[in-house]
């Protein structure tokens, strides 16, 4: 069943027109892989489906993005809860400068939640969901600026978990980190799979095919192909597609 | 000309030219006498600021220990009156210090909250072009002169509240700490601003996709990481409020006076020093040592809220 379902969306920065007519749908509990080349609009279309695009001046939309059926671009949707039911995580690990359990506490207490059992409660959920708990069970009260790239990404990770979203954004959430933090993380996204829908923004040709059960390739603003990651990665219909993934071009 | 260009030719048919650029990356160090004039000029510089600034601490220190020869320390800081020019003589500070505390507080209670609200509306709210308009503004209101001020106090403010409040003297500590407040506002509007807008984008970014208001970002992100700048601003605005001499000299009077009340009419510190310099006080004398001796206190108080500051933004610190 899809989650998400997005019809004719063109996106444009003043006179850019960075998004050409965008359709597609995003299947519940899947993991969606965004990629093309370096300026193709991945991270646009990403931040279409948070409508964190609204924080850029000079953006205008067209089209209807639907999330469980309601179109979110509609004038009376509310945008912050929006935001809560969709997380996102960005490249650059950005925690809070507060401590460990203030910054997965944070979206919670802004949602209204005091009780500090309550709280103490959803920040070991969702660091034990993050992968993170064992190494960080400890220096709760500490500095997140203390941890490494990797910790921090995973506590990101974590952060967006707490207010408890049913689908996740994610643009290239390990294009910063080594090796092992990225295997890491690959490993949670494969966990969290089980009960969220998560679209992923990646360069990484290996990472999309080995995580990914859907997988859109992007050029110039346009979506060449959507289809199932085998599907792309093997039979892809279009000579485009095929180059790009081939290493031919980009 | 024939000379340089024939020069040229042989270096090239020799094909010194790869052998010269190898040879050149190790030189030997040149006689550096320019950088080691400037570095003097530079020096002598800093020193005469370094200089001046210990002379007059040296002054101020030398003659409020002469004065505290002639009055003990103890009746300074508690006796309430304040009445060095005439008969009997009184010096206690607490009523020029409640003078300038009153000003102070009352500017600071105007200047802080707007000034603070006036920064999270330009770096959160404003759009680009709103931000264009208001920013320079700012800095013109930040450059007028404090006698323009004194004088807006005075001759606006002033009859503004008395249509409010009847009996209130021409003079009173209320306009001209309101006038104060309006004096400090740009610079902690502005200052604070500074802070905010280099708090990076990805905290905003972060907050906002977790479901944050505009405000909640204002409150819970931008504001806690920029503390440090906007304390900061703070204590500008604070030690200028204390030091403000024109504003308060033309609006507030002077009548030392141990009172908390914003009707009255009251004298600061700055003011003091400002009435006995312009009187005829013979050098010497112990009229005379009381400006050091407000100096100096002027001078301690400002340093306490430095320190204070400095604690503040220790205990609060968020580093990004
Ligand atoms: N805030 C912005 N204002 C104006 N133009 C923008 C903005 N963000 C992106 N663009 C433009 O929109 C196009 C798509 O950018 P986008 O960041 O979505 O690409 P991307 O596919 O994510 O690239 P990358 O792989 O490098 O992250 C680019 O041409 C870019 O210059
Ligand atoms: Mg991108």
């Amino acid at each position: 069943m899809s989650i998400i379902q997005i019809k004719n969306v063109d996106l444009y920065y003043d006179k850019h027109h960075a998004l050409k007519n965008i359709t597609g749908e995003i299947k519940e509990r899947s993991i969606t892989a965004l990629i093309g080349p370096s300026g193709c609009g991945k991270s646009t279309f990403l931040r279409t489906l948070n409508r964190m695009n609204d924080m850029i001046q000079g953006v205008h939309i067209e089209g209807e993005v639907l999330v469980a059926e309601q179109n979110i671009y509609h004038e009376d949707v509310n945008v912050e809860n929006l935001r809560k039911n969709i997380g996102m995580v960005f490249q650059q690990p950005n925690p809070f400068p507060k401590s460990i359990y203030d910054n997965i506490a944070f979206g919670t207490r802004i949602h209204g939640m005091r009780d500090r059992k309550e709280l103490d409660e959803v920040v070991e959920q969702s660091l034990k969901a993050a992968a993170l708990w064992e190494e960080v069970k400890d220096i709760l009260k500490k500095p997140a600026y203390g941890l490494s790239g990797g910790q921090q990404q995973r506590l990101c990770i974590a952060r967006a978990l707490a207010v408890n979203p049913q689908i996740l954004l994610m643009d290239e959430p390990t294009s910063a980190l080594d090796p092992i933090s990225t295997a890491k993380i690959e490993e949670l996204i494969g966990e969290l799979r089980k009960q969220y829908t998560i679209v992923i923004v990646t360069h990484n040709m290996q990472q999309a095919a080995r995580i990914s059960d859907e997988t859109a390739f992007f050029l110039q603003g346009e979506v060449i192909e959507f289809d199932t990651t085998e599907k792309i990665f093997h039979t892809p219909s279009d000579q485009r597609t095929e180059d790009y993934i081939a290493g031919r071009f980009g | 000309m024939n000379e340089a260009v024939l020069k040229n030719a042989r270096n090239r048919l020799a094909g010194s030219q790869s052998q010269k650029e190898i040879s050149g990356i190790v030189q030997k160090k040149r006689m550096n006498r320019e950088d080691l004039i400037v570095k003097s000029i530079l020096f002598l510089c800093a020193m005469v600021s370094v200089l001046t600034t210990i002379g007059i601490v040296a002054v101020l220190l030398v003659e409020t220990l002469s004065f505290f020869k002639d009055v003990s320390l103890l009746s300074f800081l508690t006796d309430t009156k304040w009445t060095p020019l005439f008969k009997p003589e009184h010096f206690g500070i607490l009523s020029l210090l409640s003078g300038s505390v009153l000003i102070t507080l009352g500017a600071s209670l105007v200047a802080l909250p707007l000034g603070l609200m006036t920064a999270i509306y330009l770096s959160e709210y404003a759009d680009d072009r709103v931000r264009r308009v208001i920013k320079p503004i700012l800095e013109v209101l930040a450059g007028i002169p404090t006698i323009v001020y004194g004088y807006f106090a005075l001759t606006f403010v002033t009859p503004l509240f008395r249509m409010i409040f009847p009996d209130m003297g021409v003079f009173n500590a209320l306009s001209a700490s309101i006038v104060v407040g309006i004096m400090i506002l740009p610079m902690v509007a502005s200052l604070s601003e500074d802070a905010m807008v280099s708090v990076p984008k990805s905290l905003r970014n972060g907050a906002y996709a977790l479901g944050a208001t505009r405000l909640e970002v204002a409150r819970k992100v931008v504001v806690p990481a920029a503390f440090s700048g906007i304390i900061s601003s703070f204590v500008l605005a604070i030690s200028r409020a204390i030091g403000e001499t024109m504003i308060v000299t033309i609006a507030a009077g002077a009548t030392p006076k141990l009172t908390m009340n914003p009707l009255e009419s009251v004298q600061t510190m700055t003011s003091y020093i400002v009435q006995v310099s312009l009187g005829d006080i013979q050098h010497g004398s112990i009229e005379y040592k009381t400006i050091f001796a407000v100096g100096m206190t002027l001078f301690v108080l400002t340093f306490l809220i430095n320190l204070i500051a400095q604690w503040l933004k220790r205990r609060f610190k968020e580093e990004y």
